[in-house]
Order: structure tokens, then sequence, then C-alpha cells
């Protein structure tokens, strides 16, 4: 139905996203009995009778999951209140009391925000405490739900405290929602909330698109995605749904609110149920557990032990580097952030450590010590080393350590001084005469082109260790006089 | 007596209670359920406005477990109460439909 | 002979355990097959524990406080390893892979579980007709309910099979059927006892007590099984009250008041029967040195039709698990939401798809409020009309039960009548307060009527103080 679209054709719409993600909660036990948190483990064998809903059993609320959701409600700017739990009642074989306990009118986190990178604020209207389900494997038909000849069950994960953080429709394309997604991870992981990891499950994002036109106040209808698996799946589906939308509308029909399940595969979304189908989940209050409410004391010490987050981390590099803090988001991502500013702290050329972590570090830093990076840095400034070769030295300091100067002169970068090159320049000017005139009298195209030129005959006659911004000025001297 | 429940509308809470019912079922069910309903039309008359919902009797408040594993359970006991186990899975018939 | 006197005589040496239950179990043999109080006898391992026992006593081992006493237990307490069925057809052959907590205290008190008692399905009635393995019959006279749902329970410590049983008491399940058979039954302040193990019907109004022919046996398992539990988040940290110390104290002074919303002025159907042993209860009081004065609870009226919404409301969600998925027999289908289907069409009985279908009306979108959210503010309603009648008074009589004992079949086909059984019993549930039913004389048609007493949370000691009194005068 959709064919062949492409951003083109999203002109004058405006996409409206809003994203609900489960986070699984990084405790040792489960949301309601002492059976495991643990991911893998044979089938089954992380179960009690609570998380088997076995007739009899009872849930008693883990006061770690409790802690963490409040971490998160504070990392979030949440306001975090008395909370009440519910039950969601829907029968579906993965949830072995026909209920799922939740919370409902009552959450625990309210009315928060979080900072992209690019210092926007984007809406969290809550974030509450709920279990997780069991695992279904679809045996035969490829493993497909419809084909499939029958199903086992595994209760493992059932009972698995999950935080459900709704985010406001306050994100307005693919890369905003890819980009809190990331921003959410990395706080979760940051004040030890959550692994994280979506590949594993333990990170679930369903997805809420609606299309309006640019001008328009009021929102349009909106469709929830389900099953969305990575980053780039939401993505994809995000851009597939909008323009299905738009051209829904272009062609004179409207969009139905309906819940639609993203297919990896076909690279598009497929109808669940509409919002007449919808469920009727019949919320009450939980009569099994009594309301939680935390004391300002416990707050007031959980708000205490967070950890810098990533919002104020960048900020901090930002001011250490003395750039703004979107530039310093890829480095506090990986996490490299704190050796960044230590290696400012001893001295080392900010710029360099911005441009190194960046782009010669995505691995990880291994043997490397900031002292010794602050020292590489400073020989890079100094001249001592060129670009090329700094980022050998580096690689080596990764893989063993040691000391910057004596691997550069292991590998025999000592810095030629410029009267050396001179002289090679001189031969190698000599030897291609027609190309140093066309240098010379080349427009600034042509210049650039002979200037790699020369400038590549003297890396290759040097091995490498001329600096090639010094050829560079001794070239254009040289056609200058 | 008012019906205070149609014949459809037991239908409908019968299948949200994964329940078949025969026609018979219906009609019966139907009037008994209208009955007791009628019986609770008393509350109809019954301003409560400015009453706070009761959902437990005892006032209790923050009762947490410690996140620590105490019970050894030992699941073999479960599989053989359970209508049908393979390789240490509960095993059921096809799922029609996805979750919520 | 009294679980108070078995458990010293067993201690003690004088009796051995095994004598005792081979007594209780001949009894059984006897009358078992008219009464049909029992799913289950476990004579073999009863009777092993009883060696147990025995031994331990010879080797000079001291013993918990119900030494050598038999038990029976109502088949809606989890047994390990031995079936519970709640009389339902849908957890036929189910054997838990854990006790109760009521079990395993009782088990280290010492006492030796006799069997499970019938009920009915899922504790949802008040005849114990509503049970798949077919009704129980009251001792004192077989055409007759024993009462319910705990029937099983009230009609095994009638009939000398047990000194003492559990059940469960959710609506009066306990103290209905304790008036019909004319034994001592007592629910506990809610979270007094702990629902551990005990197979949910309505979470919020849930509670385990004891059945027994003495108000002191009833006080000493009570003792027994309290206390805090720390896999019931709605168990009360205080540990078990002291009650058979108090026992005797009398009640001199002690402000009683008589419902009268419950007592024939705000009601119909309470029999002339019925009202005269209450009014009799309150001349006893006061000669006893008791004020005993009328008292008002408004609200109370409105209890019913409260309960009738919000114990199907969470019965419907608790219930919702029997989909023979993980445990319970299963009726295959094609997919597994048919099984699920058929598995709980053909394993429900009539009675409980009816709450559940009432439960899950009243929880669905569109009627929540008419029906969930008010009767939960009415809930409220009563609470504080009750907390309104204790400031003025330390405990409240009213009648356990309408009427005495009614024929099997009488009141089958038409719900509503059966469910006014519980109108004077319902209160306490949905004000979480204790209450117990003493027996109290005979009806004209020579059935026993059992008086009501209610007190505020926690308050036990004043409520089993009274009990004593009434105990007493009968000729205990």
């Amino acid at each position: 139905m959709v064919n062949e679209l492409n951003d083109s054709s999203l002109n004058g719409w405006e996409t409206v996203i809003g994203l609900e993600v489960h986070a699984e909660l990084a405790t040792k036990t489960k949301m309601f009995s002492s059976a495991l948190n643990s991911f893998g483990g044979a089938p089954n064998s992380n179960t009690d009778p609570v998380s088997l809903g076995l007739p009899g059993s009872l849930p008693v609320l883990n006061e770690k999951a409790v802690e963490l959701a409040i971490r998160v409600g504070l990392a979030l700017n949440c306001q975090v209140q008395k909370s009440v739990f519910a039950r969601k009642n829907y029968f579906y074989p993965d949830m072995p009391k026909a209920y799922q306990i939740s919370q409902f009118d009552l959450p625990i986190n309210k009315d928060g925000w979080l900072e992209l990178p690019d210092g926007r604020r984007i809406g969290i209207e809550r974030a509450h405490l709920e279990e997780d389900t069991g695992k279904i494997t679809h045996i035969g038909g490829g493993g497909r739900i419809h084909e499939a000849s029958y199903s086992l069950i595994d209760y493992n994960r059932s009972g698995v405290p999950l935080i459900e953080i709704v985010g406001a429709p306050d994100l307005r394309s693919s890369e905003d929602a890819k980009e809190y997604v990331s921003e959410l991870r990395a706080i979760l992981v940051t004040i030890g909330a959550s692994d994280g990891k979506m590949e594993e499950g333990s990170l679930r994002v369903d997805c809420n698109v609606s299309v309006r036109k640019e001008e328009d106040e009021e929102f349009g209808t909106r469709c929830e995605i389900k099953n969305i698996n990575s980053l780039r799946s939401l993505g994809k589906a995000i851009e597939y749904e909008a323009r299905r939308q738009v051209e829904l509308i272009e062609s004179g029909q409207n969009v139905e609110q309906q819940t639609r399940h993203w297919d990896e595969a076909e690279g598009r979304t497929h109808k669940l149920r509409s919002k007449e189908e919808a469920f009727d989940y019949r919320y009450f209050p939980e009569p099994d557990l009594v309301p939680v409410e935390p004391s300002t004391e416990w707050i007031n010490e959980i708000a205490d032990s967070l950890p810098p987050l990533p919002r104020e981390r960048r900020h901090e590099l930002a001011k250490a580097v003395g750039v703004g803090p979107t530039e310093t988001s890829l480095v506090v991502q990986r996490n490299l952030d704190g050796f960044a500013v230590e290696a400012i702290s001893l001295k080392a050329d900010p710029s360099r450590v911005l441009v190194h972590l960046e782009n010669n570090l995505a691995d990880g830093i291994g043997e490397l010590t900031a002292k010794s990076f602050a020292l590489l840095t400073l020989m890079e400034v100094d001249g001592e080393l060129t670009a090329t070769q700094a980022k050998t030295v580096l690689a080596d300091l990764v893989k063993s350590g040691g000391n910057p100067k004596e691997i550069a002169a292991n590998h025999g970068f000592e810095s030629m001084d410029n009267s050396e090159i001179e002289e090679i320049v001189d031969r190698i000017i000599e030897e291609n005469l027609d190309d140093w005139n066309a240098y010379v009298d080349g427009d600034e195209v042509e210049k650039k082109k002979k200037s790699g030129f020369f400038v590549g005959l003297v890396m290759k006659e040097t091995k490498g260790q001329a600096d090639g911004k010094i050829v560079n000025q001794i070239l254009s001297a040289k056609s200058a006089n | 007596m008012v019906e205070r429940i149609s014949r459809e509308e037991v239908a409908h809470v019968a299948r949200l209670a994964q329940l078949s019912l025969s026609e018979e079922e219906l009609d019966s069910f139907t009037l008994q359920l209208s009955a007791v309903l009628d019986h609770a039309a008393d509350l109809e008359a019954l301003n409560v406005d400015d009453v706070e919902p009761s959902s437990h009797p005892i006032p209790l408040k923050n009762v947490l477990r410690p996140d620590e594993p105490t019970e050894n359970f030992d699941i073999e006991e479960v599989f053989q109460m359970a209508p049908e186990i393979e390789e240490n899975q509960f095993r059921v018939p096809p799922i029609l439909g996805e979750s919520q | 002979m009294r679980a108070v006197e078995i458990a010293k005589q067993v201690s003690s040496g004088e009796i051995s355990a095994r004598s005792v239950l081979e007594q209780h179990f001949e009894t059984i043999n006897n009358l078992e097959t008219q009464v049909n109080a029992f799913n289950i006898v476990t004579i073999e391992e009863a009777l092993k524990e009883a060696d147990e026992i025995d031994s331990k006593i010879a080797s000079g081992e001291k013993l918990g406080p119900l030494a050598g006493v038999p038990i029976a237990v109502k088949d809606n307490i989890c047994t390990r390893g031995l079936e519970t069925t709640c009389s339902s057809k849908i957890l036929e052959g189910w054997k838990p892979p854990y006790n109760a907590t009521v079990i395993d205290k009782l088990k280290q008190a010492d006492a030796i579980l006799i069997g499970k008692t019938n009920c009915d399905e899922f504790a949802m009635g008040s005849s114990t007709e509503n049970s798949a393995f077919g009704p129980t019959r009251n001792p004192h006279n077989l055409e007759l309910v024993p009462g319910g749902s705990s029937g099983g329970s009230a009609a095994a410590v009638a009939a000398g099979f047990s000194p003492l049983a559990l059940g469960s008491d959710t609506g009066g399940s306990i103290r209905q059927p304790a008036a019909l058979c004319g034994v001592v039954g007592v629910k506990p302040t809610y979270g007094r006892v702990s629902r551990y193990g005990l197979v949910a019907f309505a979470s919020s109004l849930d509670q385990i007590g004891p059945f027994a022919n003495t108000v002191s046996d009833a006080a000493l398992s009570l003792e027994i099984i309290s206390g805090y539990d720390p896999r019931d988040s709605t168990s009360i940290s205080e540990d078990s009250p002291d009650i058979l110390g108090v026992l005797n104290e009398g009640i001199e002074g002690m402000r009683i008041g008589v419902i009268e919303e419950l007592s024939g002025k705000g009601l119909d159907g309470i029999s002339t029967d019925v009202l005269s042993r209450v009014e009799e209860a309150t001349k006893v009081f006061s000669k006893a040195g008791a004020i005993v004065e009328s008292a008002s609870v408004p609200a109370s009226t409105y209890g019913l039709s409260a309960y009738y919404v919000i114990a199907p409301a969470e019965a419907s969600s608790n219930l919702a698990r029997y989909d023979g998925i993980r445990f319970g027999p299963r009726t295959e289908a094609a997919t597994t939401a048919e099984t699920m289907t058929a598995t709980r069409t053909k394993g429900f009985g009539d009675e409980v798809k009816r709450r559940i279908m009432l439960g899950t009306y009243a929880l669905s979108a569109g009627y929540y409020d008419a029906y969930y959210g008010k009767s939960q503010k009415v809930r409220t309603l009563i609470m504080n009309d009750f907390a309104e009648a204790y400031e003025k008074f330390d405990i409240l009589i009213s009648p356990t039960a309408p009427t005495t004992a009614f024929p099997l079949g009488e009141k089958t086909t038409d719900p509503m009548q059966m469910y006014l059984q519980d109108v004077c019993t319902i209160p306490s549930n949905l004000a979480g307060h204790p209450a117990m039913s003493v027996p109290f004389g005979l009806g004209s048609d020579g059935m026993p009527i059992g008086v009501q007493i209610l007190a505020p949370a926690m308050a036990e000691q004043n409520m089993f103080r009274a009990a004593r009194v009434l105990e007493l005068e009968s000729g205990e």
C-alpha cells in the first residue's frame, strides 16, 4: 500500500512521536517474590509460586525495585509521589495470573523531563512500576505465531520488575526518537537502574506516531507501533508509519486509531487491532498490595546517591573543552568524559582530547592512562608527532600502555627539522617541474590537487615522518617566491 | 423487575471472562445477575460524592521485602502437576493473536 | 474431648496421640458417609504424625501447644503434596508445591491434620451445596444445610470428627456455618492471620479463622495461627494476642451495643427465634455487669449491596488464573484461547461463573464508577459508621445468620435469597474487623442459633471475653 515513498513526500507534514519505554530493573530478585531476576538459565528455573501465579501465592514488593524506580524518577526530573498498584486484567498465556500488576491512576513518578544533547527538553508524563511477562516460543511454522503447531512457555521472565516510562508527544522526527531513546538508555545505565540492552529485550520501545500539517495546532490520530527491537528499526518504523499516514490523508482517507506491529523483515507496519477492538483491562486497585509512600528522607537519600547524569556530564566536559554541550555528547555516550576531564586536568590539549575520543577511541581506552594521553596530545601540539603518528602511538598505548615518547622513538617518529624537509621538497620539485608549474599557476582547485600530490611524495620519501602541515607551508612559501 | 443487565451484556461479559455460555445459561444468568444488580441499586440513592473509596480494610503502607533470594523452590513439583510439559516448558496449543 | 484437654493430656503422656486420632477416625467412619464433611481424610499420614508425637513424648521432648490435637482444614488452604481443590473441578487433583503459612504454624504447634473439608466452590456460597463433590449436611439434621461456605469445617467440628477446624471467611463463611451447626466460629481482624496459601476468593475480605466446640479452644487455635507473615503484604506486624489469658476476666463495665440495623428493626427476614436469642444474650451481658444499649451503624444496611459488587469484582480477577496452562485439569481445544475457555467453562460451577461475570461486569468500562467505585465508597461509609459506634461501645452484637439451618435445595435456584444469609456478617468483612459466632441456644425447630459478637480491629480479647460469658450461660 505504501510504495517507494521518500522523505520529500512529508513536505509540509510534521511527524509527532511519543514513546513508551519499558526497562527491566537491575534487581537481584523479582518484583514480587524472591525468585532470581536473571537472564538465561534453564527454562522455568527462576520461578516460584508467585511468578507462576499458583493459587494461594501472594506478592510482596521488592524494596530495591522501588528504590530503582525512584532513581529513575529523580533522574528524569519527575515528582515522586504516593503510588498504588493496580491489576490490569487480560488473558494471555505469558501472563500467569491473567492480570498484570501495574500502576494506573497513581504512578510512583509523574511530570518530568529529559534533555536531549541539543538542549531540547522532552516531557515525561509518568514512569511507573509493573511486572514483566513470561516468554513464548512458537514451535513449527518457522517460529511465526500464526503458523506454529504449538507453543512453549518459560516463566523465568515473569515477574521481573519493569519501569514503564511514558514520554510526552514532544518528538518530531525519527532522529529525535533515536536520540531520546539513546539518552534515556544512557541515564538508566548511569544510575544503575537497568542494563539498557535493547537486543536482549531489557529495554523495549513502543511508539505512538501521528502526523499533522506543520501549521496545525491539533494532533492527528495516532497509531501505536509495537515490536520494535532496535534503534534502527525504531527509526525505520517511524518513517514508514508517518509516510503511511500522510499518504492516507492525502488520498482523502482518515487515519484510524490502531495498534500496529512492526515487521522488521518486510520493513512495514501491520494492523494488530483498532481502537474499538481495544481491550477492556478492568483496572482496579491490587488488594494484595498496599500503597507505597516513600518518605522525604528516603527520596533525599536516593537523590544524594545519584551519580552525575549524562546531561550534567556533557555540560561539564563542554566547559572543560570550551565547546557547546552538543559537541561532547558522543564522548559522554561512550562513558569517556571522566577520562577526558582527567586528561585535561593533567594539561592535555582539550581539542585533541575530544578529537581522539571521538575518532580514535571508539572501542575504549584499554591500557591508556590519562597521563600518557595528556602527554601524547602535548607532543602533537608541539609538533613532535604528526596526526598520523599520534594515531599510531595512541593505538599502541591502548593495546599495551607505556610512555608515548618511547613508543614514538621506537617507531622512529623523530620529527624532522624543517631544513631537512626543505631539501627533500626542493629535490622533488626538480624531479616534477611540470607539476610544480601547474601548482604555481593553478587556481584554488588545481593548487589543492597538486599540493596533495607533493605532500604525498614527501611523505613517501620520509616514510610518513614529515608533518603534512609543514610541507604545505614550505610549498606555499616557495610558490610565493 | 427492571432488567439491569441485558442478554447481550451478559454474553459480552462471559467473553471477557473466557467463559462460553449456552443459550439457556445466557437466559438464566441474565435473570439472576439482574436480580443481584437490582438489589445493589439501593446504592444509587446514596450520595457518596465526597467520600474517599477504600480498597483495603486496614490502612497499611510501604510493605517492602529486601532484594534477597531466600527460597529454594523445586519446579519439578509444579511440572508434575502441570497439564503438559515439554523441555521444562509449559506446552500449549497454537496461540492466535498477539499479546496486549 | 476439647482441644485444650487433648493437648494437655497428650503432652503429659496421659493419653497417646494415636488413641485420640483413632477415636476421631471411628466417629468419622460412622457418620462421614452421611455428613460428607471431608473431601479427603488423611488417615495414614495423620497416624504417622501421631506416632512421631508419641515417640517424642516418650523420649521426653517438649511439644507444642496443640500436641496431638486433630484439625480439619478447609479445602481452599494449600497443603503441600495434598490435594487442594476448593471443591472445584478446575483444581481436581491439584497438589500444591507449598504449605499455607497457617499449615506450617499448626505443624509447629504439633497439631495433626486429619483431612481437607468440603466447602462451596471457591468459598462462594452459604450452604456448601455449591461443591463439585456433593453437599455437606448438617450433623444436627441431615436434611438441612450446614451453612457455608466453610460448611465442611463447621460440620466436622459439630459431628465430633475433629475438635478443631480451619475455615475462611469472606462475607460470613466461618460465622454463618458455625451458627447453623452450633459451634464457635471466628473471623479474626483482617491481617491478623496470614493469607499466604489461602486460595483467594476476594483478597481484601478473605480471612482464615478457627472453628471449635468451645470459646477457649477457638482462642487457643487463633493464638497459634495468628502473627505477622512477611509473605503476606496485608499481614499486620503484631504478635499473636494473648486471648486465653484474659478469657475469664468477665465483662464488668464493658459497653456493649446491639446493632439495630442488623437486629430486626432495620432488617426484614430475621426470624423471631433468632431475635429472641439476641435479646436473651443482652440480658446475660447486663447480668454480667456490662452496659448494654442500642447501637447504630447506619451504612451497614448497604453492606450486602457493596459486598456483592466488591467480592465478585476481586473474584473475577483472582479466578482468571484458572486457565489450564500451568496446573489443574485442562480441556484441550484447537487453540490456546479456546483451551482456556473450554477449561474454565467445564471447570467452574454455576455460582462461580455467576460471580465471575458479575465482577467482570462491575469492573468493565462504563460500569466501574457506578458499581465498583461506588461500593468502595460505601465501604468507607461502613468503616466510618463502625468507628463512630466504637467510640461509644467496646463491642457490638447482632444475629449471626438470619435463620436457623434451612433445607437442602431451598435456596439454590435463587442466588439472591442465598446471598441474604450473609447480611449480618458482611459488614465486619468490609471493615476488616474481627467478629465471631457463639452458639446460644436453639430455635423452635431445635436447630442451633448463633449470636454474633463484633469488635474493632485488633480487639479480639474483648470479643472473646464476651463470648466466654455467653458460653458460661449455655453451661459450658
